[in-house]
């Protein structure tokens, strides 16, 4: 508690409004810097930016809460994002609402810009007008009279540049100023809908201002049968007012245009020859499968280094900590449940980081706007939004990063299909279990002169991968109603050099959600699928466990000097050698005795009967049920209960035990291929779907329409090739 | 109505027209929100590959949208002025 009588504490909260593109987000970084917390607006995914940061200003000491709110053409929402932004300003009962709000334009797009800035100020919201990217305007010539503008528009501004930094101290010291309503009306309303407003006056709140009013009547005639019957008495039209309200405000913004600033700005001639290259009929496609090439890459390649440095810290801590703590259930519950789920967590954080390193570049640069452009009309005949190239194409690396990159579509079908459907294509998880198979079923033969029959295989399962992923969207699309209509009505902004701050603002918000959002469930599947191959019924499962206990006691001593000289101490060494061979034998037959004893082995021979039918036994049901966790598992677990690391001499080996038959055989194999190809057998994907959907519903309908898929091209392809 | 008017669909790279109405409503919402209003003058900046999507040059600002959304605008066109300086 503050004691000292000059000092006063004062709470207010800010909002930033601006269209889309208008560096709001980069003002929104440099006021706040690393206060940032990322969430979402209640019910919706719609990403929340908060911060609060403690500023003095004449003795008295203000604590802004910042809220960024998502960018927004107009008071009048057509998207989810603008949904959103709609509610905060308008709803009086709003959470969020704020007591200031700091309109960010784009002073190269000043009448744009205008148009949002006078909806907000006829709501009577107390506002500052920040004029961003003035450097900008006043190197295309383009000359803002901002002290004439501030006097016709009754409020505050000031003329910034969120890029370097210029203009926020004056920014702030006015967010810190008196939060006064708007003097001025931006237009009178008060004869659009007249009778409407005063209906709304008299039966809600006679003190509505009429622009108030008016919102209101729009707000209910949407969503009230009763409202709508009424208004529609007094001859209100939505469509009708709004029209007439948008065309009167773009009048009025043409007179202060015209009065306030000099010679309209023109495009720098560089954006145009850009733009003639990056959307080429074929250069523009050159340019998207190169860049879209070393996302792939990095992705695949690059982020195996960073992954491969946390697998083997993990991998060193867990061997550290079975040494080190007293052997039991507890450790183990911690090195192989909470230890292995936080690894197969924090894997992904590489991958995460690379991909929304580029696609902050792509967006921060304007090029994504472009890829949306010349995307769009393929994009569109199989249901999906020019957006959905990136997530997609991202997929064939992994799909969690993929998923959490849907965000930029806005349309809530387009972004649904794109989510049901990227886990479809081949991701980098699912190489090891090809690979192993691939190897084991197709021969290694050489056809037509220079194909390999392996890589074809490979590429066959890469290209059934994106061909089901692009007929399931055409058929989702299909059946899936549309809440909203898909518009294209978007900005091409200005090329511009993405700003590196806030590349990685988005890597690091991007990371931290994940980490904190799916980490949870991630963690908490692992440890369950722990317990069910750690644990198990019966007086067998305890013997077998009892038995590697005593084994890891009993492990064989060299007892032979290094290097051995005498004939004794080569005896003993010889001796050695064989005691440990029988020692590794018998440990590895208990650890695979004891898996087929646990629950997961059970669970596995309680499956056989369903997967017998795709020419699976109960040892590849167990690898399945494992493998919920992630795709590679399978290959770690077929090596345990086969008890060794050569995996494939094994497989090859293995008959069935009833018909004496070898169980690999190329229908197995591929009918196996066919289910990972198809199966959801991720769980970290599973989360993260669940996370960007705000619900279990759309992670079930996937995991059961891709198992369904799975299990139909396995058993068909089964029958045909057995 | 029985005067025909070309659409926004119908320019080609290059081509000026003045923006007359709108015959979808629920689209002319939003265009007049994002300064197509009647009156204005726009450019057709560039087509995309396969013909659609297609950008316009308006208030000194680019716009892309679908060839089906350009339809609904009706337009005039206004001769172009071949002055090089």
């Amino acid at each position: 508690m503050e004691t000292k009588e000059n000092i006063v504490l004062i709470h207010r909260k800010v909002a930033l409004v601006g269209n889309p593109n208008s560096g709001k987000s980069t003002l929104f970084n440099a006021l706040t810097g690393m206060h940032q917390k990322t969430g979402n607006f209640p019910g919706v995914t719609v990403d929340k930016k908060t911060a609060t940061v403690k500023r003095q200003f004449e003795k008295k000491t203000f604590s802004l809460h910042y809220t960024d709110l998502p960018g927004t053409y107009s008071l009048y929402p057509k998207s989810l994002d603008e949904v959103v932004a709609s509610r905060v300003l308008t709803e009086s009962e709003n959470e969020d609402k704020p007591d200031l709000v700091v309109i960010v334009a784009d002073a190269t797009n000043l009448k744009r810009s205008l148009f949002l800035a006078g909806q907000i100020i006829d709501f009577n919201i107390p506002c500052i007008l920040a004029l961003n990217m003035i450097d900008e305007a006043e190197k295309a010539d383009f000359h803002i009279d901002k002290d004439r503008l501030s006097n016709r528009l009754g409020i505050p501004i000031v003329e910034v540049s969120a890029r370097h930094k210029v203009g926020i101290e004056q920014l702030e010291k006015l967010i810190c100023g008196e939060a006064n309503e708007p003097s001025y009306r931006f237009i009178d309303v008060s004869h659009i809908a007249g009778e409407a407003q005063d209906l709304i006056k008299k039966e809600i709140n006679p003190d509505l201002k009429d622009y108030q009013a008016l919102h209101k009547a729009h707000r209910l005639f949407e969503s009230n049968k009763e409202w709508r019957e009424k208004l529609a008495a007094v001859g209100f039209s939505p469509s009708g007012a709004q029209a007439e309200e948008s065309l009167l405000r773009y009048n009025i913004i043409g007179e202060h245009i015209k009065v306030c600033t000099g010679k309209k700005a023109e495009r720098p001639p560089l954006n145009k020859k850009l733009d003639k290259v990056l959307t080429h009929k074929t250069w523009g496609y050159v340019f998207f499968l190169l860049i879209m090439l070393i996302i792939f890459q990095s992705i695949f390649f690059l982020a195996k280094f960073p992954m491969d440095w946390i697998q083997s810290g993990f991998g060193f801590l867990q061997t550290f900590c079975t040494q080190k703590f007293p052997p039991g259930i507890l450790t183990d519950l911690f090195v192989n449940g909470i230890l292995a789920g936080l690894s197969g967590v924090v894997v992904f954080i590489p991958q995460i980081a690379l991909l929304f390193f580029f696609i902050g570049i792509l967006e921060d640069s304007g090029y994504m706007a472009r890829v949306t452009f010349i995307m769009d009309k393929l994009m569109r005949k199989i249901g999906l939004h020019g957006r959905s190239v990136i997530p997609l194409m991202s997929g064939m690396a992994c799909a969690v990063p993929a998923i959490m990159s849907t965000r930029t579509i806005s349309n809530w079908k387009e972004r649904i299909i794109t989510i049901m459907v990227t886990p479809l294509m081949s991701c980098s998880a699912r190489l090891p279990v090809y690979t192993l198979l691939i190897s084991l079923v197709i021969p290694n033969q050489i056809v037509g002169g220079i194909f390999n029959t392996q890589g074809l295989a490979l590429m066959g399962l890469y290209l059934i991968g994106f061909v089901s992923a692009i007929t399931a969207a055409w058929v989702i699309s299909l059946i899936m109603k549309a809440k909203e209509k898909s518009w294209f009505i978007m900005e091409l902004p200005v090329y511009r050099m993405p700003k590196w701050s806030n590349v990685f603002y988005t890597i690091f918000e991007k990371v931290k959600v994940f980490l904190l959002d799916a980490g949870k469930i991630i963690v908490a599947v692992a440890v369950i699928l722990w317990m069910l191959s750690a644990y198990g019924p019966g007086e067998e499962f305890q013997k077998t466990q009892l038995g590697i206990i005593s084994l890891k006691t009993n492990v064989p001593k060299n007892l032979a000097a290094n290097p051995a000289s005498s004939d004794h101490e080569k005896l003993l060494a010889k001796n050695y050698l064989a005691d440990s061979l029988i020692w590794d034998f018998q440990y590895k037959k208990l650890v695979s005795k004891k898996l087929e004893l646990s629950y997961a082995g059970h669970l596995g021979k309680l499956i056989e009967p369903v997967i017998h039918p795709l020419g699976f036994d109960w040892k590849i049901g167990i690898s399945i049920i494992t493998s919920l966790a992630a795709r590679e598992v399978f290959v770690g677990t077929m090596s345990t209960i086969y008890g060794t690391v050569n995996l494939k001499e094994r497989m090859k080996q293995e008959h069935d035990p009833k018909t004496g038959l070898p169980v690999y055989t190329l229908a197995t194999g591929i009918s196996l291929m066919l289910f990972y190809a198809f199966a959801m057998q991720c769980m970290s994907t599973i989360a993260v779907v669940r996370r960007e959907t705000k619900s279990w519903k759309w992670p079930l309908i996937q995991f059961t329409y891709m198992g369904v898929l799975a299990y139909l091209a396995s058993f068909i392809a089964y029958h045909i090739l057995k | 109505m029985s005067e025909k008017f070309d659409t926004l669909a119908s320019l080609v790279s290059g081509e000026k027209a003045i923006i007359v109405s709108f015959s979808d409503a629920e689209l002319s919402l939003k265009l007049l929100e994002m300064g197509c209003t009647p009156g204005e003058e726009v450019e057709l900046e560039k087509v995309a590959p396969f013909g659609d999507p297609i950008a316009i040059n308006i208030s000194g600002y680019v716009l892309s949208l679908r060839r089906a959304e350009a339809e609904t605008v009706r337009i005039r066109k206004t001769i172009i002025k071949d002055i090089k300086l």
